[in-house]
Parts: structure tokens; C-alpha cells; sequence
């Protein structure tokens, strides 16, 4: 088959897959926070209460489609397509099993970088545009925080980019035949999780929407489906942070010879979507300033400690 | 017990007179109130340095009495002192062409709401207030719902109507002027920016709008503005008999079911002169404190939330659950169990009380202990609450602030050790005292209080005693109903007291305990009726909430959040 018609089906059934799970993971979420906190959760629509994600569809598409008269129109609306185009352009560079990627570009880390840098636009564009005082102040939020935590999220990765002497995501799985970098990247780990936490700000680090503090902070002013599509960007961006943290740290689609592929990745892609949830149902949220001190005082130089730390190992092994 | 004062200022008191419950009330002449409150604050051997209550009386319909000086409106200021539980209550008696008092905010800054509270409800001013404003009617209410020629009910009002003028006034009061908030729009090099948290907010637990004066994220000032659950309990109580009032207290602070009920009770017990039998009293103990437990709870889980951890409230809401299940099975309802009644309580204990209540004992404390590594363990819930929105016993004292709030602050002080009430004598548990006064501490002073609680109610489920559940006493009401059928006699006494409700002898009398928040009375006037000439509800979360700016200027929102679910309020209760 031609390549480029290739790569245009796999991104079209990429999409096709991201948009669904998005809906499949609101259901997900609610059905585990509510195995962890004692309820139900929606177990009455169809089996298992499957069938909340199509009424939840209806409701959000049929809601009245409002924006305030006192927002700046074109950037309001703005907003929340970027969550999305970002967040999906940040599925074209991971490898879901070998050749199967999007666009195996050699500056993958970056692009990922890049995209999820450019996220954060959206938060504080949507913050600001709204022209409402709760959701300014978590605009503001989020401004401060991903200041804070973009730095060293590209420090963390960049002891896993010395390992394997690649940008390409394809490469840094190969590099993981014979063993994960979780393993000697520990602390690179530990920190692209956190920062990758604060990336898609959810509970401990939803700061820009703390329920009990800004209502519901930078989409406090959004309905319908600009509402929703905040909604399921956050969940392809937790999506998306799990897809990483497996490719960089966990082998991607690495594993024993009985599954295939895709199937490893789906795994343990799902087993940190769990993981993530579990962290909402159990962690507070810490004060925004607390946040901010301490990724600056010790996550950033702790990252910059690990790099240096995995430089000098490498150096040594290979001088 | 007797209060005194000094030769120079013994010209000042009009009349003497005890209220029921241990209270010695002084009428004192208005132009030297605010001396004598001074010497009662300050100058006197033994101090009274806690304004404990500030309201009024409409006295224009009530009888006059030997030794009670003539008055149209009575403003009276009851004074408390912690050590020994002490009280005294001075009345000034105002006419109706002077319905002014020197204002004593200079003297109490508490006194503030409390002067607004009075001048709102009976149209009386206090001279040199900074900010007299209404606090529970909406700015453009005509009248003063209290006085007695207000009238109680919508369909007394007339139609309503809202013509387009009215309604232009109603919008342009709602228009917000930070000036009139006693705030300043602008520093020398900085604009404020002014922030509405509620009436509807979810951290606010309920209709109250906080007005905060922001530097960025720093809160300069924060004006709570309360009223938004005002349903006129007071005023409703004019209007109930002694007994339909009940339900009524029920729903003052509904997280606490009957510890609303007991301090009624008490008030119209000792005017009625009641006795409460012993098993009647064990049975109101046990189930105030499963009450406590089930406030605590909600106000645990809610206090997690406010800090952002989700998943305690479920758990805590879904032990409440079993709680109400005792409950349920006791009172056949769930909150607002309207289960005491004049003289005992409406019905005997449920047959296999024991065992739910034993249940629940052997379950709780095992829920309590996980719940200590999940909340009150975790680093991050420290973080946000160690040292937030910190006061002292003295401040405490100053705002009136009581109940768990003053215990975090190192006072070893419950009503229920100090002057025991309702049997509490009984009962062996401790005080929890914390040290540091801040929101974390408030929390483990609570908890530990629960502990307490279900020791208390161990020992109600062990020494239960037996005998009857109401007082043999012509003013219980519902009355003993065995001998009904016998005599003509004791149908009549029996239809009269369940038609028109017991009539209640003449008199004044406080009842106050220890409830769930603080300390909590009610004080009835009656001039033996079936309905009270006057009821007042001295509510603890009133001078919380008027406590709150003062400890939340320099934090941040989120801290005011963590001082909010630390204060642990019901708006009902605020408001009345």
C-alpha cells in the first residue's frame, strides 16, 4: 500500500479510537471512583451502565450553546479546539507497536514536548476569554503551574533520550529490549509522572478548576459541547500522558511473545489511566503556591541532578 | 448566684430579677449601660469577658409586673465568663419615642452583628455603630419583622406585587459598591480586584455570600453577608404553641437533630417546672450524642472535600447512613427526628435498640482510625491546614467563640463537665483539648470528640435504666393518655392540652448546652400562654461566622476554603 495513504488510515483510526475511548474513559472513571468510594456510580443505562456515555453525548450535544456577551468571542471559541488538536497531535508520534505510528518523525520527544506546551493555551486562553473572575484566576493557575513544571517534564525526559541516543519514540522502545527505563531512570520516572500529572490538571493538580475553590475555574463560563470538549480533551490528555509514560519508561509495546503488540501497549497504557484515577480518588489538593514552590525548589533541581547523574554514567560506560 | 457591682455604679440598676436556668438579670438605665458593661468586662473582681448574647425584647404587649421597670422594647446583653460558668443578663429599657442604645462595638467588637441583627429586627439603633446596616432582611425590607406588630406570615402582608419601579430599587440595592461594604476599591499602587464567593459556591456549604477583597490570590478582607437561609425562626416560635414549636427547632442546625430540641426543652421544663425522669434523660443524652457523632461526620467529610480530597465524604456520609439507621429505628426520621418532647421524650426505645446501637459502637471506632491515616494523616491535608486561619483562647473568648473551636485552642472547657445538664454528671469522658488553635486542630479536637461520644453512649446502652419516658406532670404534652377513658375530668385536661397545648406559667428562663458547634440556648419569655411571648436563639455559628474575617486576612482562597470547612457551620444556624 502506499505509505502516505497508510499513514492517513492509521491516523483517521487513531482518531476514530481517541474520540471513543474519551467517552469509554468518563465511564471508566466514574464507575472506578465509585468502586473506591463506597457508590454505585451509573450501573442503569444499559449493561453496566454502558450506555451513560451515549446519554451523556445527547445531553452535551443538544445543551444550549451559549457564550457570554461579555467574552472575547473568537478566542472563547478558540480555546477548546486547541486542547484537542494538541492533545491528538500528541498520539502521532507514539508507537502503538512496531511501524504502527502515525508519523515516525526523529524529534518525537520534541513534538510531544511542543504539543503539550502548546496546550496550555488553551486553559489560559479559555480562563482569560471568559472575561469572569473565577475562571482568570484559573487561568492564572494554570499559567503559574505549567511554568513551573513544563521545565524539568523536558529535563525528566531527557536522562531516557541519553539512554537510548534517540528522539524517535520507535527508537526509545527499542532501546528497552533489555531493560526498562523505569529502572534506571527512577527518579526520571517519578518526575515526568508528577509533571505529567500537572500537564493534564487533574486532582491533586487541577488548580485552574478546583471544584471547591473556582467552581469549576477556566471552563466555568463553557457549555454544550465547548464544555465537552474540555471535558474529553482532559481525558485524552491523561490518555496520552499513560501512552508516554509506558513508551518512555515501560518497555511500549514490549513484552512476552503470547499477546501481540498492541494489545502490551493498550495494557499498560490502561493500567496508568487506573493509576491516575485511583491518585484523584485519594490525594487533596495541595495550596497553588505550595504546588509552585515545591517544583521549583526541589523537582527541577532534582531533574537536573538526574540528568547530569545519567550523563556522567553514560560517559563512563562508553569513554 | 448573684452578681454585683461597685457603690458608684449601684444608681445604674433599675430592678433585679433571676431568669430560669441560673441566670441573674439586671435592668440597668441606658445612659450608664455601657459603663457597667465595661466594668463587667474588665474592672470587676471576677470578670465577665465573653459577650455570650446581644438581642431584644418587644415588650409592648406583655403584662406589666411588680418590679419590672416600664419598657416598649428591651435590649438586653448577656455577658458570660467561662470560669465557673458564670452569667449575668442586663436588660435596658427603652421607650418607644427613644429606641436608641449607645452602641458597644468599641467595647466588643463582637457586639457588631449582634447590634445589627437587633437594629434589623426591632428598628433600634445603637449610636456610634460603624456599619448599621440590616444583616438578615434584604436592604430594601420595610419594617422590623420582630417587633410584634410585624406581621409573621405572607398572606397577613397583602398581595405582592413587583411594579417596575419596585423592581428598578430592588436592582439597583443589589448593585455592589465596596464602599458601602466598608471596602476600599483601590491601595496607592494597587486596583483590588473583589470577588463574590457564594450564595451559591460549593465550598460554602449552603446560601452565604462572601465578599473577598483580593490582592491577586491574597485576601485583604473578606465581608460575609448572611440572611440568604434567614426563615424567621424566632418569630415563628410567636405564633407556635409550646409544643408544635418543636419541629421547628429541628430545623435550626439540621446536622444536629435532637441537640436542637434539648436546649427548648430545658428552657420550657424549668419554667414549667418539670422533672425529667431518669430513663427519658438517658434516652435524650444518647441519642444528642449519636447526634454529635452524625455532625461530625458530615462535617469531616466535608472538610476533607474543602481541601480537595474526594473520596472521604462518601465514606463518612455512608457511616452517617448506618448512624441514621439508630435513628431511623427511634425516631422514624432521619434528620429532623422532632423526637423530644415538654417532659421526656414522644415514645419508648424501639425493642432490639441495643443491638443496632451496640452495632454501631463496635463498628465506628475501626472507621474512626482509618480515617485518622486517610484525612488527618495526610501530608498534603496538613500542609493545607497547619497553621491556617490560627487564634488564641483570648480572641476566642473576645468573639464568642465556644465548642470545639475554643477546646483547639487549649481550653479544657465543655459545658457538659462545667455545669452539667440533663444527667451529664453521670458520665464519664474526657475533654479534647488541642494546642495550636488552627484549622488542623479544630479537626482533631472534633474527632477525638467523637471518640468521647461514643464512650458516653456505651455507658447510656450499658446503665439504661428503667421506668417511664415522660414526666408525671400535668404539663407534659402530649399528656399521659392511660387514664383518658376513665374520667370526664381527665378527657377534658386531656383534649385541652392536645387542642389549644399545655399553657406555660409566666416567666423567663434559659436553656443552654453543649451542642455539636458550641454553645447553643434558647431563651423563652412567657406570659403563660399556650404560644411564647419570645424566643431567642443564641446560635454558636452566628459569632463563628462574624469570627471568620478575622482570621482569614493575609491567607490565600484556598485557605479561606480550609477556614470555612474548619469552622463547621450550618447557614440554618447562622441565620435562624
Amino acid at each position: 500500500m502506499d505509505p502516505t495513504l497508510q499513514s492517513v488510515l492509521l491516523g483517521l483510526t487513531v482518531l476514530f479510537v481517541l474520540l471513543h475511548l474519551a467517552g469509554f474513559l468518563i465511564w471508566v472513571e466514574r464507575r472506578l471512583l465509585a468502586l473506591m468510594q463506597d457508590r454505585l456510580g451509573p450501573n442503569r443505562a444499559g449493561p453496566f451502565g454502558l450506555f451513560i456515555i451515549v446519554a451523556d453525548i445527547i445531553k452535551i450535544f443538544t445543551k444550549e450553546d451559549w457564550t457570554p456577551p461579555f467574552a472575547d468571542r473568537p478566542v472563547f471559541v478558540l480555546a477548546p479546539a486547541i486542547i484537542m488538536i494538541t492533545a491528538l497531535l500528541g498520539f502521532t508520534v507514539v508507537p502503538f507497536a512496531p511501524g504502527l505510528v502515525v508519523m515516525d518523525s526523529n524529534i518525537g520527544v520534541l513534538f510531544f514536548l511542543a504539543m503539550s506546551s502548546m496546550g496550555i493555551y488553551s486553559v489560559i486562553l479559555g480562563g482569560w476569554a471568559s472575561n469572569s473572575k473565577y475562571s482568570l484566576l484559573g487561568g492564572l493557575r494554570m499559567s503559574a503551574q505549567m511554568f513551573s513544571y513544563e521545565v524539568f517534564m523536558g529535563l525528566a525526559l531527557m536522562g531516557v533520550v541519553i539512554l537510548a541516543g534517540s528522539l524517535n519514540l520507535s527508537d526509545i522502545v527499542e532501546a528497552q529490549r533489555g531493560m526498562w527505563f523505569v529502572v534506571p531512570q527512577f527518579i526520571g520516572f517519578v518526575l515526568f509522572l508528577i509533571a505529567g500529572l500537572a500537564e493534564s490538571h487533574r486532582l491533586p493538580f487541577d488548580m485552574p478548576e478546583a471544584e471547591s475553590e473556582l467552581v469549576a475555574g477556566f471552563h466555568g463560563e463553557y457549555s454544550s459541547m465547548k464544555f465537552g470538549m474540555f471535558f474529553v480533551g482532559e481525558y485524552m490528555g491523561l490518555t496520552l500522558i499513560s501512552a508516554l509514560i509506558v513508551t518512555f519508561f515501560f518497555g511500549g509495546w514490549l513484552g512476552p511473545g503470547f499477546l501481540p503488540p498492541v494489545v502490551w501497549f493498550s495494557l499498560k497504557t490502561a493500567l496508568f489511566i487506573g493509576f491516575f484515577i485511583l491518585l484523584r480518588a485519594a490525594i487533596p489538593r495541595p495550596r497553588y503556591d505550595q504546588l509552585l514552590a515545591w517544583g521549583w525548589k526541589y523537582l527541577l533541581p532534582l531533574s537536573l541532578v538526574n540528568l547530569v547523574a545519567t550523563a556522567v554514567v553514560v560517559l563512563i560506560r562508553h569513554g | 448566684m448573684s452578681v454585683t457591682l461597685p457603690p458608684d455604679l449601684q444608681s445604674a440598676v433599675l430592678a433585679e430579677e433571676t431568669i430560669l436556668g441560673g441566670v441573674p438579670a439586671m435592668w440597668i438605665d441606658r445612659g450608664r449601660i455601657v459603663e457597667v458593661l465595661r466594668h463587667f468586662k474588665t474592672a470587676a473582681e471576677k470578670p465577665f469577658p465573653m459577650l455570650y448574647d446581644l438581642s431584644a425584647v418587644d415588650e409592648r404587649e406583655r403584662a406589666p409586673r411588680a418590679g419590672r421597670p416600664a419598657s416598649a422594647f428591651t435590649v438586653f446583653y448577656h455577658l458570660f465568663a467561662l470560669d465557673g460558668a458564670r452569667d449575668v443578663l442586663l436588660k435596658v429599657p427603652l421607650t418607644a419615642d427613644a429606641l436608641e442604645v449607645p452602641s458597644i462595638t468599641a467595647l466588643w467588637p463582637a457586639a457588631d452583628w449582634y447590634e445589627r441583627e437587633v437594629w434589623d429586627m426591632f428598628g433600634i439603633r445603637f449610636d456610634g455603630h460603624p456599619r448599621l446596616r440590616r444583616i438578615l432582611m434584604p436592604p430594601t425590607w420595610k419594617g422590623h419583622p420582630l417587633r410584634k406588630d410585624h406581621y409573621a406570615r405572607a398572606t397577613e402582608a397583602g398581595p405582592f406585587s413587583l411594579p417596575e419601579d419596585r423592581h428598578e430599587e430592588e436592582e439597583r440595592a443589589l448593585r455592589f459598591n465596596p464602599g458601602e461594604w466598608g471596602l476600599e476599591a483601590e491601595s496607592e499602587d494597587s486596583e483590588f480586584m473583589f470577588l463574590n464567593v457564594g450564595p451559591q459556591h460549593p465550598g460554602t456549604h449552603g446560601v452565604i455570600r462572601f465578599v473577598l477583597q483580593l490582592d491577586g490570590e491574597e485576601i485583604l478582607d473578606v465581608v460575609p453577608d448572611i440572611g440568604y437561609h434567614h426563615r424567621g425562626a424566632e418569630k415563628m416560635a410567636e405564633r407556635q404553641s409550646w409544643h408544635t414549636y418543636i419541629p421547628y427547632t429541628d430545623r435550626v442546625d439540621y446536622l444536629s437533630g435532637t441537640l436542637n430540641n434539648l436546649p427548648y426543652l430545658m428552657a420550657v421544663e424549668q419554667l414549667a417546672g418539670i422533672e425529667v425522669p431518669p430513663r427519658a434523660q438517658m434516652i435524650r443524652v444518647m441519642l444528642c450524642e449519636l447526634f454529635r457523632i452524625s455532625n461530625h461526620l458530615v462535617w469531616y467529610g466535608t472538610y476533607a472535600q474543602d481541601v480537595g480530597q474526594l473520596s472521604p465524604v462518601f465514606y463518612m456520609f455512608s457511616d452517617r447512613e448506618r448512624l441514621f439507621g439508630i435513628i431511623e429505628a427511634v425516631c422514624g426520621a432521619r434528620m429532623h427526628p422532632n423526637w423530644f418532647r415538654i417532659g421526656g421524650v414522644a415514645a419508648d426505645l424501639p425493642e432490639g435498640w441495643e443491638r443496632l446501637v451496640r452495632e454501631f459502637l463496635d463498628y465506628m471506632p475501626r472507621r474512626l482510625r482509618e480515617y485518622d491515616k486517610m484525612v488527618m494523616g495526610n501530608q498534603l491535608i496538613k500542609a493545607r491546614t497547619v497553621g491556617i486561619g490560627a487564634f488564641n483562647a483570648a480572641e476566642a473568648v473576645e468573639w464568642g467563640v465556644t465548642g470545639p473551636a475554643l477546646r483547639a485552642c487549649g481550653v479544657e472547657w465543655d459545658l457538659r463537665k462545667i455545669r452539667p445538664y440533663c444527667g451529664y454528671e453521670q458520665f464519664e469522658f474526657d475533654v479534647p483539648v488541642a494546642h495550636k488553635g488552627d484549622c488542623y486542630d479544630r479537626g482533631l479536637v472534633r474527632i477525638e470528640e467523637m471518640r468521647q461520644s461514643l464512650r458516653i453512649v456505651r455507658q447510656c446502652l450499658d446503665n439504661m435504666p428503667s421506668g417511664p419516658v415522660k414526666a408525671d406532670h400535668p404539663l407534659t404534652t402530649p399528656p399521659p393518655k392511660d387514664r383518658v377513658m376513665h374520667d370526664i375530668e381527665t378527657l377534658i385536661t386531656h383534649f385541652l392540652a392536645v387542642s389549644w397545648g399545655p399553657v406555660i406559667p409566666a416567666g423567663e428562663s434559659i436553656g443552654r448546652i453543649e451542642g455539636s458547634k458550641g454553645l447553643y440556648s434558647y431563651y423563652a419569655v412567657s406570659e403563660k400562654d399556650t404560644i411564647p411571648y419570645r424566643m431567642r436563639i443564641r446560635s454558636s455559628s452566628f459569632p463563628h461566622m462574624q469570627f471568620i474575617p478575622e482570621i482569614s486576612r493575609g491567607h490565600m482562597i484556598p485557605d479561606l476554603l480550609a477556614i470555612i470547612g474548619a469552622t463547621d457551620f450550618v447557614l440554618a444556624d447562622v441565620d435562624r
